[in-house]
């Protein structure tokens, strides 16, 4: 178990940026999603500490030690691979034990190893089988007990789930948080799939374009995303851009809205994001003022409704811009598509975001 | 399935039937005639092992069968060898001029074998390497080594370079990984590999013709030497022994590896 450090590393792959500066420690025992769209240089990155690409610049530290010239089959990492790379040539016993065995462990110890590692996983009458006689959910648990059953510093998870179908993948993913939190390992977990990550780790990394834009719990960062990118990449968001005027947010079509404490100090173009769990819709007009209604703050038309069995999301046509908003099923009668509605929420669930990512 | 009307059923293993006929009859009747007292190939049929008794007395025909046999097996194991390898570092690395050089090892299999023959004896002359045994094993191994390679690379092509990555994540060593994974996963290639290269060998006139020195020879030269001479029913016998010989290997190899269909 260890604490694995990332710092200022960098690869490019001829004129194509891979991983551009980037610096991240993930601590000893944590579970870490890195979470991006494809190309955004997050299986690079997970590759380079395993020790299959080698930064141009920049460490890689696991428990102190720097390892960036270190080879992968000398870093003591655990990986489970997209497509399982199970051996076709070995039962699961044999795959399990291949990691035990090159490093010249033999009998007892590797068979006791081997099976506590399948018991782990749940998979101890299958020893004898072969890979291909398994499904996809248990060739994943062989993966893992393979990957585990060495003991390494750190477990490498390659977008792993990304093969299975949605319910056997929400099994595997609580099967693998247990797992994990079993044995302890430090794990980093690398998936484009924003619900596996918010849902599976302690801590996210999003990353763009080969850099980390932001960093924290799943809570924290869905809550105060720090971007647009962000903000839309991990859940859905509503997007205001507008200029701040004596406090209040002027958007683009005169409207002004109210802005949470704090945030209207610095005049200038500001954009803001709101969750469409937070914006709320009524047939009348709620009285200003009165306890528990937020202010309106916009009028518009239902567009579409899309009903998706607890709730339903509506999408609304504010003079031109439109608003998502999601109602949870119960309480208020459903809007049919065409009719008026106001649309408002409460000053502080609107999230100010920084002006770019950076790099835009 | 879809099922053929009766008369195109019919039609088709009519079909089989003439071409296991064309494939498999002068094959038969060669056996069959190996053990006719006629050396003539004439009828009646009167049983007889007296051309393999003769056979076993004719001691160039069977110096030449143990030459071409010994020839065959070495140039399966060196070109097997040599082919694997380099089929491994095609897949695995990327180095200058790897693009060239893949193209380069098709060209010799449509090179016709006359004219490999006859440039092997010019350079085999000039370099002072010479004629004999060794340089028609030398040959051999050129003219079979872009078999294997090509049939092992294909293998490859359906093996995972991420088995290669897993196993290096697990502690496995380059050798370790090669030894344990990759050649178990790409052995039936290897064995097709060293099929293609010793039928290319067994099977090889031109290129032995031009290289053996009298007294040192092959057996295909020295069949073709004796029909010169005069056709006995001995080359019946010999070439009888060899098709069984042939066919069982090839039966008992593509059973085993299962050929054809995924494991």
């Amino acid at each position: 178990m260890a604490r694995v450090e990332v710092q200022n590393v960098s690869l490019t792959f001829g004129a194509h940026k891979a991983v551009d500066d980037v610096s991240i420690a993930f601590e000893d025992g944590g579970f870490y999603a890195l979470l991006g769209p494809s190309g955004s240089g997050k299986t690079t990155l997970l590759r380079m500490i395993a020790g299959f690409e080698f930064p141009d610049a920049g460490s890689i530290r696991i428990d102190g030690e720097a390892v960036e010239n270190v080879p992968v089959n000398r870093r003591r990492i655990g990986m489970v691979f997209q497509n399982y790379a199970l051996f076709p040539n070995m039962s699961v016993e044999g795959n399990v034990a291949f990691g035990l065995e090159v490093r010249g462990e033999k009998g007892e110890s590797v068979r006791r190893a081997v099976a506590e590692a399948l018991e782990l996983v749940q998979l101890g009458p299958l020893a004898k089988r072969r890979p291909h006689q398994l499904s996809g959910g248990q060739r994943q648990r062989v993966a893992l007990a393979r990957a585990i059953v060495t003991k390494p510093r750190v477990l490498l998870l390659d977008e792993p789930l990304s093969a299975l179908d949605k319910a056997l993948r929400t099994d595997m993913q609580v099967e693998l948080k247990r797992i994990q939190r079993e044995v302890g390992v430090t794990t980093i977990f690398v998936t484009h799939d924003q619900d596996e990550a918010l849902s599976i780790s302690d801590r996210i990394g999003i990353l763009k374009d080969g850099r980390i834009v932001q960093e924290g719990a799943p809570e924290d960062i869905y809550d105060r995303p720090a971007s647009e990118f962000a903000a839309t990449f991990l859940g859905d968001a509503n997007i205001l851009t507008g200029v701040v005027r004596d406090g209040s947010l002027r958007l683009d079509g005169g409207t002004a809205i109210d802005l949470p404490a704090g945030s209207g100090d610095v005049p200038g173009e500001l954009r803001c994001a709101i969750r469409p769990e937070r914006v709320r819709i009524s047939q009348s007009m709620p009285v200003t003022g009165a306890a528990g209604e937020p202010p309106e703050h916009m009028r518009g038309v239902v567009t579409r409704r899309l009903f998706s069995g607890s709730a339903s999301t509506y999408f609304i046509d504010c003079s031109g811009r439109e608003m998502k908003a999601i109602v949870q099923r119960g309480g208020d009668a459903d809007m049919a598509v065409g009719s008026p509605v106001c649309v408002h929420w409460n000053a502080d669930d609107l999230i100010p975001l920084s002006a770019g990512d950076g790099r835009d | 399935m879809i099922r053929a009307p009766a008369f195109l059923s019919g039609l088709g293993r009519f079909y089989i039937g003439l071409v296991l006929a064309f494939l498999y009859l002068p094959l038969v009747i060669m056996a069959a005639m190996s053990f006719n007292v006629s050396p003539f190939y004439q009828l009646p049929f009167e049983g007889t092992t007296e051309w393999y008794v003769a056979l076993a007395q004719n001691d160039g025909l069977i110096d030449a069968t143990i030459n071409s046999l010994e020839i065959a097996v070495l140039t399966t194991i060196i070109a097997t060898a040599l082919g694997t390898a380099a089929s491994l570092a095609l897949f695995r690395y990327d180095f200058a001029g790897k693009r060239i050089l893949q193209a380069l090892l098709f060209p010799p299999i449509a090179i016709p074998w006359l004219i490999s023959g006859t440039a092997m004896l010019i350079f085999f002359f000039g370099t002072g390497i010479g004629r004999g045994l060794h340089a028609i094993l030398l040959g051999h191994v050129a003219l079979a080594l872009p078999y294997v390679i090509i049939v092992v690379s294909a293998r490859l092509a359906t093996f995972s370079k991420d088995l290669e990555d897993a196993a290096a994540s697990l502690g496995a060593t380059g050798w370790q990984t090669t030894r344990k994974v990759t050649l178990p996963c790409i052995a039936p290639g290897i064995v097709a590999g060293g099929l293609f290269a010793f039928a290319v060998s067994f099977d090889q006139f031109v290129v032995s013709y031009f290289l053996a020195t009298p007294g040192q020879t092959t057996l295909p030269v020295e069949i073709y030497a004796a029909i010169r001479k005069g056709f006995t029913p001995e080359i019946n016998a010999v070439s009888t022994i060899i098709i069984v010989f042939s066919m069982s290997l090839m039966l008992v190899v593509s059973r085993f590896f299962r050929f054809g269909g995924d494991q």
